[in-house]
């Protein structure tokens, strides 16, 4: 494919896709770039970028990178600084050869405020004019021609979702890369007033020279961004304090000579857009009652709302706690069969060991995630593109922001109760950092259900079936209290992080709530495509690499007198005539003696001391290290540590057995109902989850908070146990 | 004069000026509401303590304490 036009580098040239939220900018991304998009990352932020590769007739291929949704290029944020870097080139972001704005059309005043700010930055610009088709359902007619003398940039009314108008968008964005000038118009709003003049100029004259001001107009633009966006509190990189110093003594003169900067600003362009609305807007009958409004009068109605909420919530939950189910054992049986399949053409021993054990059961254990990844997903998309996601904040706007969360948070934490890993991708969902952030170090406390096997283990060795008051069952008293215990502790420490390390100034709530609209299923398709995708690709790496490190942990080193012993016994096993079952029984107390001797079995001592204190020994410690691969393995780690082989599950009465028989060197028996407590307590705040680790490594892009999540969650388990194990043994529980 | 806390759904009016912080004023502004902008009560969401209210055809929620900064002129109709 040629790659016209050349730009000054050479390179393929570079479309940034930029538009108000809601107004079916992804939708237009998809169509134009198809499944060829990609996932990045700026630079310095956590937040994705995405590019994809769009054909051009006439221009052959070219790149078109999709810009965060903003109302206005106007910053406080670094996440919202974006916006003026990658339409503008602003360091470390490359500058785009041209910009696609993308305008709804039925809601055109307010999006053509950023369409001025676009234009003003003196880059090309191509206007696409989304939802032309609901124009007539609205009562409004555009003049788009006229629309166009005005900004004096090519306007192409669309309709992204039903795939109108896109040829003649393409022609459009060919022509304006190959004749850049007849998209860039200069300014359209030049503000008039001597003093505003002044202002800028001298704003214009700190610019850093890094931000390629030689262009007077950009420098004009760069110093309107500067005025509106810096202030005392906010908290945007690279503006040199020299620019700062400027702003703020101008804001003040300003203020004490009575006149208002950011209004002189902001008014200046909407009388602008105001003043010329009558040439291209036409109103022509007012429409009684919209679709939307009836729906919400349902929907947010205080009873109905709340009932439909909860439905809607209780499906999310009800398809990832259990219809997940059976695609999850698909996974898990495909996997053991291939696992089977190419040990048995591997001479038995440490390589068999190793592509059988590590390898293939590592993939399978990333693999397996995939299914409640997908359903999240596919709700969550659904929710965002019909506009549900928003009356989802509404509704729980002051529940959230009692703990200190978005309302936008509540989809990713009960998402927790099923399983943290997709919990943690669908924070994405939030725009600023610090809720995001929040959501994720809390997430991994809800109950998620890989520690329901250990839960149910432990209730059904320790605590007898019984009825509290004649009729509570206590097991499932027990299950349900483990439950309200995480849910309380969840929000309580995000109360506290909220209120410490997560301290951001407080974002007064701003949402939209934009029209419902029938969501694009191609698009959502794309969307959870990509996240499976990253989420293999990247997450996945870590977890298989973690996989093969715990199983390095529990298989060495390897104790080959131990061995040799056990082999003797074999062989004089089987000259004796000994049956099945004795020689399956030599070969669980050979792998119990093996994990033993083991790295993992010789930490499970080492870290004995620190256990005890909460009731726990050293075998207990082996299986808490195990779980570290996946909470459910405790179960079977701890099958191979009481000599009965790893394939045991919940239900396994022996397993239970052996719990309630297993005695400390005095005779005591080492589980009493209150060990099970603190154990469970232990297991329902520990973040002892290598995936989990892995999903907050990626979605933060360091270390930093992975750790942290261990060590705090860590820190918590222990403390909570603690309690509950001395607490109980001093009221006499023991 | 009151504030677009105090307006009944439905209710229309006039905007005239935006306190509390720098933050809040100029992201409203930026909205679209400006000193002078007719705004509309859609309604209150009891429960989750916030209001929405359409300008320029968008609607938009905000929350009750930061709706008590908005004041306005009710207009008949």
């Amino acid at each position: 494919m040629s790659t016209l036009p050349p730009t000054p580098a050479g390179r393929v040239a570079r479309i940034a896709l930029a538009g108000n939220p809601n107004t079916g900018k992804t939708t237009l991304f998809n169509r134009l770039t198809g499944l060829s998009a990609k996932v990045g990352n700026y630079p310095g932020v956590t937040v994705e970028s995405e590019s994809g590769t769009l054909r051009l007739a006439a221009a052959g291929e070219v790149e078109l990178a999709d810009v965060p949704g903003t109302y206005s290029l106007t910053a406080r944020s670094a996440e919202e600084q974006l916006a003026i870097a990658a339409i503008c080139g602003l360091p470390p972001v490359e500058r785009p050869d041209l910009v696609l704005l993308v305008v709804d059309a039925t809601q055109l005043t307010r999006n053509l405020y950023l369409a001025l700010q676009v234009i003003e930055t003196g880059v090309p610009v191509v206007v696409a004019l989304n939802m032309w088709d609901m124009l007539p359902g609205i009562g409004l007619e555009i003049d788009a021609a006229a629309l166009a003398h005005e900004l004096g940039v090519p306007v192409v009314p669309i309709s992204a979702q039903h795939g109108q108008g896109i040829e003649p968008l393409r022609a459009a964005l060919a022509r304006a890369l190959a004749e850049p000038a007849s998209a860039q118009p200069g300014p359209r709003w030049v503000p008039d007033s001597p003093q505003l003049r002044a202002d800028i100029a001298s704003v214009a004259s700190a610019l850093p020279a890094a931000w390629k001001v030689e262009d007077p107009r950009r420098r004009e633009a760069l110093a309107l961004w500067a005025l509106l966006s810096l202030d005392e509190k906010d908290e945007l990189t690279g503006a040199p304090q020299a620019l700062r110093d400027v702003v703020l003594a101008r804001r003040g003169a300003a203020s004490s000579a009575g006149r208002e900067l950011d209004a002189e600003i902001i008014r200046g362009r909407y009388e602008w857009i105001d003043g010329r609305a009558p040439r291209f807007l036409r109103q022509r009958a007012q429409v009684a009652t919209s679709r939307t409004d009836k729906v919400d009068r349902v929907l947010l109605h205080p009873v109905f709302g709340f009932s439909v909420f909860l439905l809607a919530m209780g499906l999310v939950f009800q398809s990832l706690f259990s219809w997940a189910d059976p695609a999850i054992g698909a996974i898990e049986s495909v996997v053991g069969w291939f696992k089977e399949l190419v040990v048995a053409r591997l001479p038995e021993g440490l390589v068999a060991d190793f592509v059988g054990d590590a390898l293939i059961e590592g993939v399978g254990s990333v693999v397996v995630f995939l299914p409640q990844i997908v359903l999240l997903f596919l709700f969550i998309g659904l929710m965002e593109d019909s506009g549900y996601m928003a009356r989802v904040a509404f509704l729980m706007d002051r529940l959230m922001k009692a703990i200190g969360l978005h309302g936008r948070a509540f989809v990713p934490m009960m998402s927790g109760f099923a399983c943290a890993v997709p919990a943690i991708l669908a924070t994405r969902t939030m725009e600023r950092q610090r809720d995001r952030m929040l959501t994720m170090l809390v997430v991994p406390l809800m109950t998620c259900s890989a520690r329901l096997p250990v839960y149910s283990l432990l209730i059904a060795a320790l605590f007898p079936p019984s009825e509290l008051f004649g009729f509570v069952p206590v097991q499932g008293l027990l299950m349900v209290g483990m439950y309200l215990f995480s849910t309380v502790v969840a929000l309580a420490v995000a109360a506290v992080l909220g209120r410490t390390l997560f301290k951001g100034p407080s974002v007064p709530l701003l949402l939209e709530m934009p029209p419902y609209r029938m969501p694009d299923l191609r698009s959502v398709a794309a969307m959870v495509w990509r996240k499976s995708r990253v989420f293999l690709t990247e997450a996945g790496t870590v977890i298989l690499a973690c996989t093969v490190v715990m199983w390095g942990l529990l298989s060495f080193p390897h104790d080959a007198e131990s061995e040799a012993r056990f082999d003797a016994r074999a062989s004089e096993l089987a000259l004796s005539g000994a049956d099945e079952a004795a020689l399956a029984e030599l070969d669980h107390e050979r792998a119990a003696a093996a994990l033993e001797h083991s790295f993992g079995g010789r930490l499970g001592r080492a870290i004995e001391p620190a256990i005890e204190p909460l009731g726990f020994d050293w075998k207990i410690g082996v299986g808490l290290l195990g779980a570290f691969a996946a909470r459910e393995v405790f179960v079977s780690t701890m099958g191979v540590v009481y000599g009965m082989g790893g394939d045991v599950d919940d239900q396994t009465t022996g397993l239970r057995q052996r719990i309630q028989q297993e005695a400390r060197v005095d005779g005591a028996p080492v589980y009493t109902p209150l060990v099970g407590l603190a154990l469970m307590v232990f297991f329902a705040l520990a973040c002892q989850c290598m995936s989990t680790i892995a999903v907050v490594k990626r979605e933060t892009r360091s270390w930093r908070w992975p750790v942290f999540l261990f060590v705090y969650t860590g820190a918590l388990a222990w403390l909570c146990a603690f309690a509950v194990y001395q607490g109980g043994l001093a009221l006499g529980l023991g | 004069m009151t504030s677009l806390d105090l307006l009944s759904p439905g209710a229309r009016a006039r905007l005239v000026s935006i306190g509390g912080e720098r933050a809040f004023r100029c992201r409203l502004m930026e909205l679209g509401l400006l000193p002078g902008t007719p705004v509309r009560l859609v309604r209150k969401a009891d429960l989750g303590g916030v209001l929405e209210l359409e300008v320029r055809g968008c609607r938009l929620t905000v929350r009750h304490g930061e709706a008590r900064s908005l004041a306005v002129v009710p207009l008949e109709g």
